[in-house]
This record gives C-alpha cells, structure tokens and sequence, in this order.
C-alpha cells in the first residue's frame, strides 16, 4: 500500500517536470514559429499555431536589413580580447591568492571579493568619464582592457572578480604536496603554475572561458555606454536598433532574435558540462 | 632557522603580490579607484558639456528632499521589484532543483539543459520573445486566457500588471540559481536520509529535518547573490518598458542611466549610485546578520 502511494508520488514528480519542462521550451517554440510566418499569418485571430507557408526569406531579409555580419565580427574581436584577458590574469591572480602563502593573503582575498556586491553601475560612471577624457570612447579598449585585470563583463554568475574566485576555489583542491615536490626539484612558481596547475585545472579554465565568452556576447550595458559609432557596433547593440526599426514586425524580431540565440547556445550545448560543473563549484562555500 | 623562515616568508609575500597584482591592479583601477571618484562627483555638477563646481550635498539633497519627483518613487519600485524577485526566482529554482533531483529521473540532461538555457541567450532577445508573447492583441499570453475564458491582460503595458509580468520573464531566467540548488541537493550525503529510513520518517519529515536545514547555506548564497543583483534591474526597463508605464519600473539603475548618459548630469547620478550602494550594502549586510539565526552550518569538511 505505502509503496503504491510512493510510487503516485513519483510519477506525479516526473509529470510535473515534464510539464515545467513544456512550460519553459514554450518561449522558444513561439519564437520559432513566429520567425517562420508572413505579416499576414502573424497578426491572423483566432492564433495559428503552424506556419504555412514557412517564410525562410524573413532570415535574409531580417538580417541583411543592418550589417549584422560586422556587428558579429566586432562582438568576437571584443568577445575573443576578453576571453583572452581573463584567461591571462584570473589564472595569475588565483594563482598568487591561493597555492602562495603570505601574509594578508586572505584580507586581500576578501577585499577583492567586495567587488561582487558593488552596484556595476556606480563604478560605470566615473569610468565612462576618464575613458572619455583619454579619448577612447568607441574604441574597444574600455572592454576589452579590465579583463587583462581580472574584471570580467558584469554578471550574476562569472563576472567581476568571480572569476578569481571561481578559480581560486578549484586551485585550493589541488593537493599541496604536488607544487611542493615540483619546489623541492628546483621549480620556480611560474612552472608550477605552467607545469602542474593549469594542466590539471583544464576543465576550470574552460568553465571561465566560455562563462566570459558568453557574458561578453550578450553584454549590452558596456557597448551602450562606450560604443556610439554604427561601425563598432556589436551585435547587441545591433539588435536594439533592430527592435527600433521594425517596431511590431514581429517576424523579423524573432527571426533576429533567433539569430542572435545561436551561438550562445552552441557554445553552451558544446561546453554543457562545464558550466554545470562551473556553477556548481560557485555554490560550495570558501 | 629563524632567519631562513623570515626570508622565505619576505620571499612568498613578493611573489604573492606579484602573482595577485592584474587583480590588485584591477581592482584599484576599474572598482576601488572609479567608487571613490564617484563619491567626490556625487559633490559637483559635473557634466560632460560644462565646467565643474562643488555644490555640496546639493545632490543629496535634491533627492531626498523630494525636490527630485522620480527618486522616492524610484527608490520604491526597485525595493518592490527585489523583494518580489527574489522569493519569485528563488522559488521556482528550489522547485525545479527538487523535481530534478528526483531518483533516476528520465532525461535528466535535457531537462537540466530546458531550464537551464535561458540564463545564456542575450537578455535582450528573451526581452523581444516575452514583448511578443505578451503583446495584448496578437499574443499568445492572451490568446490563452481567451481559451481559458478568462480576460486578457495589458502585461507589460499596463501599470497594474507590468510587474508580474516582469516576475514571468525572471522566474523562466532563473537556471542559474535552479544549477547551484541542483548541485548543492546532490551534494546532501546519502547517509542522513537513510537514518530518517531508519526511523520510519516519510518523504515530509526527510525534507524538513534533511533537505531544508542542509541546504540553508545555499539558499544563503542565492539570496544574497541575487538580491544583489535583482536591486540592479535595468535591462527590462531600458529595452522593455522604458520606466514605464506610469514610472511603475522607473528602477534606481535605470534612472541612474538616464540621470548621466539622457540628461548629462554625472554629479547626480554619482549620488544616485551611492545611494544605491548604501542599500545594497545595508540590505546584504542585514541577510548577514539575520544568516545566523536560521542558517545552518554543519561540520566544517
């Protein structure tokens, strides 16, 4: 008796991820089905659920209505500059704050972790104002340069300075007895990092690679605030202007919206199991 | 002996430092140096187009002294808009993390994937999807409730209801969260439930007296963590809404935008920072102090 309840219990479980699950692709499917219709199918009452005949020409049209193509080589050089940069100094950084041992090195560990809870935007102000004042507005270097600090595109998860954190937490499993051995044999710390610590922190550095790739991509606040010129538009940016033009040409938004989802997704479906891995490392306690 | 452990630990603070400097670095420059100039801004008028001149708490004053007309109110709808937020997105999360923590659920992968992507497409175009779905003639949102007999809504176009409608598009964008429940719920020791077995408790006592207790200090990180950011809400409201209808999603950030990059005035919009700053600051340092009364921390690994 006791194990047929449980087992109504379960399948009611089940049912309603599925159900949830159904819920959440729905966004989805409606994008889709909108990308694929004409004006007419698009504003028809009662609704049409299938489009016929399936529109393919709203991609081209949508897409060649701005020169999105220079918007997605702009947004990779930013996109590849920053990856670069975080790669370069969250390795170093995490490095210095967690395989060294020194004096204040948790303070300062902590100090820097404050920058998580600053307001991103108190700090875009005067930022804005000296990048101005040296005359790099609409140039990428405002968004591309903080990376090669540490500072990653703001965001709940892998921007600021949590990339150092994220790192910092997965060098601090690596068992000490191996960076010591590599010492006793006369290795300095630019080989134990090179030679011990990045090889076995592989999936950690992806992780953070590909959580900036994607924070970067889909940034909107920095290229608003930076980038006024057309040409150095990124893709984001080319998609608020889009939203401008064809106000309630509906499928030509979701043929552009669609457009602008694909390689986030394909970046997520390549590297899935380094963002579960990623995100669930943020969530243990240091 | 003495010497040497002096030397070694003179050697390992530079080497540290050294090792820790871009961070170092980045943090004076592009957070610490920039949060100090915008507490000397919030004093001046600066604007890009004329000269600067200390003014005082002139800025400070305007907006609390309600000469300002947007900020109280400003100050209200982000406060509303977090606390909403934050149980909304934090509650579905937990949900959907319990659903799929189940024993040998079928299609964990893909289902873990559904909830999950929505936190990776660009904010903007989840933006343009919810403003279709929720458009009020030709959307499918009312469509529905037609189907269901019920009237439709104005959704984001409306004052009345632009908020949950917000909460909607929040809650489907809350994988992140749902991530770190479902590794923390996978992370809870076997063990613990099997002693509940033991003692003939059901599936209500192990979730009481294991699942919740356990994951309180997650839940702690989530709160903080996305409290802090749902007080930052702009992006809705700059592609969205626009502060609108009726300055009902006129949030602080979003003010605070418009404040320096519409109307030019830096100095105030310094001072909206740090007002910001200072409840952002007070909020999760209160979520610190309350934390010990119901957040549990087992043994220390």
């Amino acid at each position: 008796m006791k194990k047929r309840f449980f087992g109504a219990r379960r399948a009611l479980g089940i049912a309603g991820a599925f159900v949830l699950a159904a819920m959440w692709l729905t966004p989805f499917l409606w994008m889709l089905r909108s990308s694929l219709m004409d004006m007419t199918q698009i504003f028809q009452y009662p609704l049409v659920f299938v489009p016929s005949p399936v529109q393919w020409e709203n991609f081209p049209n949508a897409l060649t209505s701005l020169p999105f193509f220079d918007y997605i080589r702009n947004s990779f050089t930013i996109v590849l500059g920053c990856v670069a940069g975080i790669l370069f100094s969250c390795t170093l950084s995490a490095y210095g704050l967690s395989r060294i041992a020194w004096k204040g090195r948790d303070a300062v560990f902590y100090l820097l972790m404050t920058s998580i809870m600053l307001p991103y935007f108190a700090t875009l102000i005067p930022n804005f104002v000296i990048w101005s004042e040296l005359g790099l507005t609409n140039t990428y270097v405002p968004l591309i340069l903080p990376s090669w600090f540490g500072v990653g595109t703001a965001s709940v998860f892998g921007g600021g300075m949590f990339n150092i954190f994220l790192l910092r937490q997965f060098f601090r499993t690596i068992p000490p007895e191996l960076d010591e051995a590599a010492f006793v044999d006369g290795a300095g710390h630019m080989t134990i990092l090179l030679r011990v610590i990045v090889p076995l922190s592989k999936p950690s550095l992806i992780c953070i690679g590909l959580f900036t790739f994607l924070n970067t991509w889909n940034d909107l606040i920095n290229p608003l605030i930076y980038l006024s010129k057309e040409n150095r538009y990124t893709i984001q940016l080319g998609l608020r202007t889009f939203i401008g033009m064809y106000n309630a040409q509906w499928h030509y938004l979701m043929a552009a919206a669609l457009f602008a989802i694909l390689p986030a997704l394909l970046v997520f479906l390549v590297g899935q199991r380094y963002f579960v891995e990623g995100i669930a490392t943020s969530g243990l306690k240091g | 002996m003495l010497a040497h452990s002096k030397r070694v630990e003179r050697r390992n603070l530079r080497a540290g430092l050294l090792f820790s400097l871009p961070a170092l670095l980045g943090f004076l420059l592009f957070t610490a140096g920039p949060m100090i100039i915008s507490l000397v801004m919030s004093f001046t008028d600066y604007s890009i187009a004329k000269p600067v001149s200390f003014v005082g708490l002139k800025n400070y004053v305007d907006l609390f002294s309600g000469q300002d007309i947007f900020f109280w109110n400003s100050v209200k709808v982000t406060l509303i808009f977090a606390l909403c937020n934050v149980p909304a997105c934090l509650v579905t999360a937990f949900l959907i993390a319990l659903l799929l923590n189940m024993k040998k659920l079928p299609c964990l992968p893909f289902l873990r994937a559904v909830f999950y992507i929505p936190t990776i497409i660009p904010i903007i175009a989840t933006a343009m999807i919810f403003m279709w779905m929720m458009s009020p003639d030709f959307g499918l949102f009312n469509y529905l409730l037609e189907l269901l007999g019920l009237p439709g809504s104005g959704w984001i176009y409306d004052a009345s209801s632009v908020l949950p409608s917000l909460l909607m598009m929040t809650a489907w964008c809350s994988g992140n969260i749902m991530v770190v429940f479902l590794a923390a719920l996978q992370g809870i020791p076997r063990s613990l439930y099997e002693a509940i077995e033991v003692d003939g408790g059901g599936q209500i006592r192990k979730f009481r007296h294991i699942t919740l207790p356990m994951m309180t200090p997650t839940i702690f990180f989530n709160l903080v963590m996305f409290m802090v950011s749902s007080l930052q809400a702009f992006l809705q409201a700059y592609i969205m809404t626009q502060g609108g209808p009726l300055n009902s999603t006129n949030y602080l950030v979003y003010y605070l935008y418009r404040t320096a990059f519409e109307f030019m005035e830096m100095g105030k919009a310094s001072a909206l920072g740090w007002v910001l700053f200072v409840i952002i600051a007070s909020l999760a340092g209160l979520m610190f102090y309350l934390s010990k009364y119901w957040v549990v921390y087992g043994d220390e690994r």
